[in-house]
């Protein structure tokens, strides 16, 4: 907790405008190193959603909310080094929710690199995004930290390949929830096999941050909050000393330590999902860790929605979740028990309960 | 001594009020001026008694409160506008200008926090800004209202009766108190809405105020944050919004504008000057207050009784109609209606596909929020006006 609130006010002296950090809507994660030249900062932006409804139309709600983000975030002060989109950008993937969606993100004053999610990928499996956006997944390495960008979200080949009459089907059954029709997410014997060789390079010893849509974690098959092959590449992740997951897609706060890897989530910007334990229709396993999110009040049509501001600073990541009009959160690696832990609400004891009902 | 018999009409009518609960048929709703209104909120330390109101009603007229002797409250809020100025920005001393239209007195009671941006609570600590501002009163400090309410005879007098202080143990903090006391007796209901509504008279709205009614609460989406409830309507849910008003002038600009004013926030500047002596910074509104992003270009929902009488609208005043301000809204939060939307919109401002017809019956709806005694008072006020000009 100490780390957090060094590091916050490290980002807080710098920033000048003093109260902006302490009020964004928005997580903020902080990788700190024992260099405090090192620290750097980040925004991530998440499933936007945008949705045509005929030609130039657009649902306005998620347009509202994206160009909201944008606005915020060229706002932020000390400017962030770049800005991680998460992934949905799309809603069904067409190419004008991709374009209508890069446009608005084209406003963003920082270099922008992007995260494949379900929505963005099952039309044309990538093709148009591949073109506006760049590959699918890579790496790259900024002022001392491995960053790795997986598409989390392919399924089985079969599925993908043979089940659908239509690219439009295969879509629409894809985005549904609680759709036995859907297949469960994966990284993919490719990718896997390509994360092996990257991380070849990469010593023990640098802090390794993973970007993918899902949770590289299994929490909800239901929903896909979901990766089949997670243990695969947790078990490719272990043998770095620091390590720390970074996932949309759930549109809520979730974090988990699993042994060596810190999990953490973003919210999205159109909409915010329920908690799995308060709507399961199928085992779940919400992380322990997690303390949900209150909704302070659903008819706000920002309630429970927002981004993500990360400040790297000591190869862990800390994130302040500030919440339009809800009650801040923070949540941070706490050194001494190895484990993103809540700020304020640690203890069982002290925890908020969740909101079941409105 | 119009005013007089306001106050008197208010005074009697709070009291009619509770009686009006306790036992409707000797005391036909009628008969109430408070009617659509919830009770009165009063602080627990700053009771209401005649004594005080009138204290605070002197004081409320009184012009010496300002550099140039020429400032009072009344100034900026006459109730010959219905306790506003009719201006786009109000006249401090000098002719100085500010950057916000004067809302209302009436009914400004029940907001849970004052000024356009809520930078204040209460009305005490609203009262106490406005003398000490550059472009109102333009005072240095609050000493010399203290040197006037402590020597002369008058003031001693009442504040001794109302108070029981006198001397260096009077201080601003009584004179604010008075000044409250005094506006929370400017509630005003009773409109043809509210025997409508709340009464029931199906003959207190004409035709066309009745669709408007129906538009206010349906399509035109203005029930949403101008409330109203089954046995009563404020009008207004004391919350912030950015409805696309001033901010649009400065889009391009809000990066600059809102770290350099948290820089000068920071530095101990002062969020009530600030705002009123930098146009720009001021369009930032309730973010000013609340250094939150979301509230970047939003400003409080005012009430909307007596909404026909205060023209001009908006927190700029930069809408001269209730036609101009309907149209505003059914362009989803631009005028002109082709231009950019503002990022910090808020998400409940949206485009309203209302017909020229409907916009109008809005529009006359809006004018049935009137109170009988200020349709009187501005009336009689005008004609007076319109009188002095022929001569």
């Amino acid at each position: 907790m100490y780390h957090i609130n060094r590091s916050r006010r490290h980002f807080l002296q710098t920033s000048g405008a003093l109260a902006l950090g302490s009020t964004l809507p928005i997580s903020l994660v902080e990788l700190a190193f024992a260099d405090e030249k090192q620290n750097f900062t980040f925004a991530y932006i998440s499933d936007a959603h945008i949705q045509q409804i005929k030609g130039n139309r657009f649902v306005r709600n998620w347009d509202r909310g994206l160009i909201r983000a944008v606005a915020e975030a060229n706002l932020l002060t000390p400017k962030p080094d770049f800005v991680m989109f998460g992934g949905d950008l799309a809603q069904l993937g067409s190419a004008p929710e991709l374009d209508h969606g890069a446009e608005i993100l084209s406003a963003l004053k920082y270099k922008t690199r992007y995260v494949m999610g379900e929505h963005d990928y099952y039309l044309d499996l990538g093709a148009y995004w591949e073109k506006l956006f760049g590959p699918q997944y890579y790496s790259f390495d900024h002022k001392g930290v491995h960053f790795i960008v997986l598409n989390s979200i392919r399924t089985y080949d079969d599925w993908t390949y043979h089940r659908w009459p239509t690219a439009e089907q295969r879509m629409l059954e894809m985005a549904g929830l609680d759709n036995p029709n859907s297949s469960p997410f994966m990284v993919g014997e490719e990718q896997r096999q390509w994360l092996k060789k990257d991380l070849a390079k990469i010593p023990k010893t640098t802090p390794i941050v993973v970007f993918s849509h899902s949770p590289l974690q299994k929490i909800y098959k239901g929903w896909n909050f979901w990766t089949e092959d997670a243990e695969q590449i947790q078990a490719l992740l272990k043998p770095f000393n620091k390590v720390s997951v970074i996932y949309g897609h759930v549109h809520q706060i979730q974090y988990n330590q699993i042994g060596n890897i810190s999990f953490n989530s973003v919210m999205a910007t159109a909409w915010p999902w329920p908690y799995p334990q308060a709507y399961a229709q199928a085992e779940q396993y919400l992380p322990k860790l997690t303390v949900p999110m209150n909704r302070s009040d659903p008819f706000f049509e920002r309630d429970a929605t927002g981004w993500q501001f990360i400040n790297v600073a000591n190869g862990h990541v800390d994130l302040n979740y500030l919440l339009p009009e809800n009650t801040d959160r923070s949540v941070g690696f706490d050194k001494a028990a190895k484990k993103p832990v809540d700020a304020v609400y640690q203890s069982e004891g002290a925890r908020i309960p969740p909101q079941s009902h409105f | 001594m119009r005013l007089l018999s306001v106050l008197t009409l208010s005074i009697t009518a709070l009291f009619a009020q509770a009686q009006t609960t306790a036992a409707p048929e000797t005391n036909p709703p009628a008969a109430n001026p408070l009617l659509g209104l919830p009770p009165v909120p009063i602080p627990a330390d700053n009771p209401q008694t005649p004594a005080k109101i009138a204290l605070g009603d002197k004081l409320f007229h009184d012009a010496r409160f300002s550099i140039d002797g020429t400032v009072s409250c009344a100034t900026c809020h006459s109730e010959k506008h219905a306790f506003t100025d009719g201006k786009q920005f109000s006249t401090g001393h000098h002719g100085l200008t500010g950057t916000r239209n004067a809302p209302t007195v009436v009914n400004a009671a029940f907001y849970t926090s004052q000024f356009w941006d809520g930078r204040e609570p209460d009305l005490e600590g609203q009262s106490k800004q406005p003398p000490v501002n550059p472009v109102e009163g333009g005072l240095a400090n609050h000493e010399p209202i203290l040197q006037i309410v402590r020597t002369d005879p008058d003031y001693k007098k009442a504040f001794t009766e109302v108070f029981g202080v006198a001397d260096a143990k009077l201080t601003m903090d009584h004179v604010a108190k008075a000044i409250a006391s005094f506006e929370r007796s400017i509630v005003s209901g009773n409109s043809p809405f509210d025997r409508y509504y709340i009464q029931g008279d199906k003959r207190a709205l004409n035709a066309a105020q009745v669709r408007g009614f129906q538009l206010f609460i349906d399509q035109g989406r203005c029930v949403s944050c101008h409330t109203i409830e089954n046995d009563q309507a404020l009008f207004t849910d004391s919350k912030f919004h950015n409805i696309g008003i001033g901010i649009n002038a400065i889009q391009g600009d809000v990066p600059r504008l809102a770290s350099a004013f948290l820089e000068a926030k920071a530095k101990g500047g002062d969020v009530d000057q600030i705002v009123l002596t930098d146009k720009k910074s001021s369009e930032l509104g309730r973010f000013a207050v609340t250094d939150k992003m979301t509230a970047i270009g939003a400003f409080k929902t005012p009430t909307l009784r007596n909404i026909d009488l205060t023209a001009p609208y908006m927190h700029d005043g930069s809408l001269k109609t209730l036609k101009e301000v309907v149209i505003h809204y059914n362009n989803g939060g631009v005028t002109p209606a082709d231009a950019k939307v503002n990022d910090f919109l808020s998400g409940g401002i949206r485009p309203l596909n209302l017909t020229e017809a409907q916009i109008n019956d809005l529009v006359e709806f809006l004018k049935a929020l009137t109170s009988p005694q200020f349709a009187q008072t501005v009336t009689a006020a005008a004609q007076q006006e319109t009188g002095h000009v022929s001569h």
